[in-house]
């Protein structure tokens, strides 16, 4: 599309206005891509000055002017700033007991309510969607309280199901999300399914669910790094360190070197630290990036 | 037509019974989760925001005390209240202007239009806790890089996060730094308007601030409202960043509403001053939703083709 529309617009202006590529077009191209490719360096920056500062030594990071690409590099300050707290013990904490239970339970239930909402008729449906709908409105604080109260009641903090369990339970969101797509799905495709005996469960199973993979992808990915950059949810119900996402473990290892005593590795430390933790954002964004544009581009769609 | 009429009128056949039985079945674990974790918690929430509870003993009914309490006499919320309003007012403009600028820089005739879309978007996606870390160390006045570079360039130094002044610009500056989503939103509504618009603008004898007032921010205002309203609701909630970079300092100035909810009920235990705290929140959120979709008619255009 969008190519047959520059071709297009080629032969409009090379048609129309013959050379009109002038000193004025010249300049305006400079000056956009002078300011794009300054926002770039401005919104990169951050993420350099992190992952490079991970490598210094104490003598390097007192430096004025700051130094930007450290001689030499001491790469193994990433191998000791693991070591100084069990960030091991966290990184398996967060994958193992927090990110993958959840993305099991939001994609399953997810599932099933989207199905409901989006493809099956009952009386009562279009008002309980709506009320799903305005639960996103509700700000987590007025339900934070008792819900805490509940979890406490039941035992549960110092443990990941407070974290996890409800998203056994779907939520507003990913219920919009998947139904949004299983409605691009034609109706046909579940009729024939039910004139040939197939029961609902058949029909998601069979027919819907090989057809939506992507947007379950979607609701995989999003639910994936919602449980690894979470930190106020471990926050609340997690304060026993053996339990610690890698979030918490991050966050409270500036207290950690203070206690251990190391100070001019301090901030090598913690930013070797930083940056491990987003290397795994990295390395799915980079895989999956259009996955997650769509995937964004068509939560705006209701706008 | 009451409820209990249009009930009786709605005799459903053992078809439409059916239906129903499937339908609430495929649904139910969403509506189990809406009374565990909505309604139940919302009800107990508007209790406990009558009451004085510690966790330790029961709740016990103090009337409106919570509420008079936080409007009147809380010396706190005098000062929390116009901090998040200007955090967060600041925090969805400017982000949203960023994010609308560089859309609109990057759908222009541009090379390398992927490449520059996933560096705009990434931040966006970064840990907080990371975000945190990397810019606390970047602000640092001492060791960070950019007082550094001041520094070298014999310049006084800005005590981004030290001074009570500059550290809600701060934390705006960040948010605008990952406003990823937000641009993400309008590059595509952007790619969406029609051409045609343009090419008969163009024949109409239209410059190219006439294109962009007249048709392009029409074009892209239902997208505005969108980021205008999420960014209000999920701005009032911020909680990660503010308490891992400045944690309310220094003097107060970034202590914002959900900083001190959360104060109130995690560390001095007052769950029923910080159920009201939620309340007045969400009372708050809906006055400002509603507000904004009041105005937007004014100026939200949407085209007659995208109905639904």
């Amino acid at each position: 599309m969008d190519e047959t529309y520059s071709q297009a617009n080629k032969i409009v202006q090379t048609s129309g206005r013959r050379k009109k590529i002038t000193a004025i077009d010249v300049v305006v191209a400079f000056v956009k891509y002078t300011i794009i490719l300054l926002l770039t360096v401005s919104f990169i920056l951050p993420l350099y000055w992190m992952a490079m500062s991970a490598l210094k030594i104490p003598e390097q990071v007192f430096v004025i002017p700051p130094i930007w690409f450290p001689n030499p590099a001491r790469w193994i300050n990433y191998i000791e700033a693991w070591k100084v707290d069990e960030f091991s013990l966290y990184l398996f904490n967060t994958v193992f007991r927090y990110c993958l239970p959840v993305v099991i339970g939001t994609v399953v239930s997810n599932t099933f309510v989207a199905y409901s909402f989006g493809r099956l008729k009952w009386p009562g449906r279009d008002v309980l969607f709506a009320i799903c709908l305005m639960t996103m409105m509700i700000p987590g604080q007025v339900t934070m309280v008792p819900v805490f109260i509940i979890f406490k009641h039941l035992g549960w903090i110092n443990s990941f199901k407070p974290l996890v369990i409800p998203s056994f339970f779907a939520s507003a969101y990913n219920i919009f999300l998947l139904r949004q797509f299983f409605r691009t799905i034609p109706e046909e495709l579940s009729d024939s399914a039910r004139i040939d005996g197939a029961n609902e469960f058949q029909i998601l199973a069979y027919v819907i669910l090989p057809l939506v993979k992507p947007a379950l992808a979607v609701v995989a990915l999003f639910s994936f790094m919602g449980a690894w950059n979470d930190y106020m949810g471990p926050l609340i119900y997690i304060n026993q360190s053996d339990l610690f996402p890698i979030s918490l473990g991050l966050a409270s290892l500036s207290a950690t070197l203070n206690q251990v005593g190391i100070k001019g590795l301090a901030y090598p430390y913690l930013m070797a630290v930083s940056t491990l933790v987003t290397i795994p954002i990295i390395l799915i964004f980079f895989f999956a990036q259009r996955t997650f544009i769509e995937g964004i581009a068509l939560t705006g769609m209701k706008g | 037509m009451t409820f209990a009429q249009r009930l009786k009128i709605r005799r459903f056949s053992p078809k439409e019974r059916r239906q129903l039985a499937i339908g609430l079945l495929f649904a139910s674990p969403w509506i189990l989760g809406f009374l565990f974790w909505t309604v139940y918690p919302l009800i107990s929430s508007l209790y406990y925001s009558f009451t004085r509870y510690d966790l330790l003993r029961p709740p016990v009914f103090i009337g409106l005390q919570n509420y008079k309490e936080i409007l009147f006499t809380d010396p706190h919320f005098k000062v929390v209240l116009p901090n998040t309003l200007f955090y967060v007012f600041f925090s969805v403009t400017l982000s949203t202007l960023t994010a609308f600028l560089v859309a609109y820089l990057l759908n222009t005739k541009i090379v390398g239009r992927p490449f520059f879309r996933a560096i705009f978007f990434f931040p966006a996606i970064v840990p907080i806790t990371v975000v945190a870390m990397m810019w606390g160390y970047l602000l640092n006045p001492q060791y960070g890089a950019i007082n550094a570079v001041l520094r070298a360039l014999q310049l006084p130094i800005i005590p981004f996060l030290s001074n009570p002044d500059l550290a809600k610009p701060s934390l705006v500056m960040i948010n605008m730094w990952a406003c990823g989503y937000g641009m993400v939103l309008f590059l595509a509504s952007l790619q969406d308007v029609p051409r045609e618009l343009y090419e008969a603008a163009i024949v109409d004898g239209a410059n190219e601030f006439h294109k962009f007032w007249f048709i392009t921010i029409p074009m892209v205002s239902p997208v505005i409202l969108f980021n205008l309203v999420t960014g209000f609701i999920w701005g009032f909630q911020d909680f990660s960043l503010p308490w891992l970079l400045t944690n309310g300092g220094p003097n107060e100035a970034t202590e914002f509403y959900a900083l001190h909810l959360f104060r109130n009920a995690f560390r001095f235990l007052r769950m029923g001053k910080a159920s009201a705290m939620a309340w007045l929140l969400f009372i708050m959120i809906i006055i400002f939703t509603y507000l904004l979709f009041k105005t937007s008619a004014r100026w939200v255009y949407y085209g007659s083709e995208d109905k639904k």
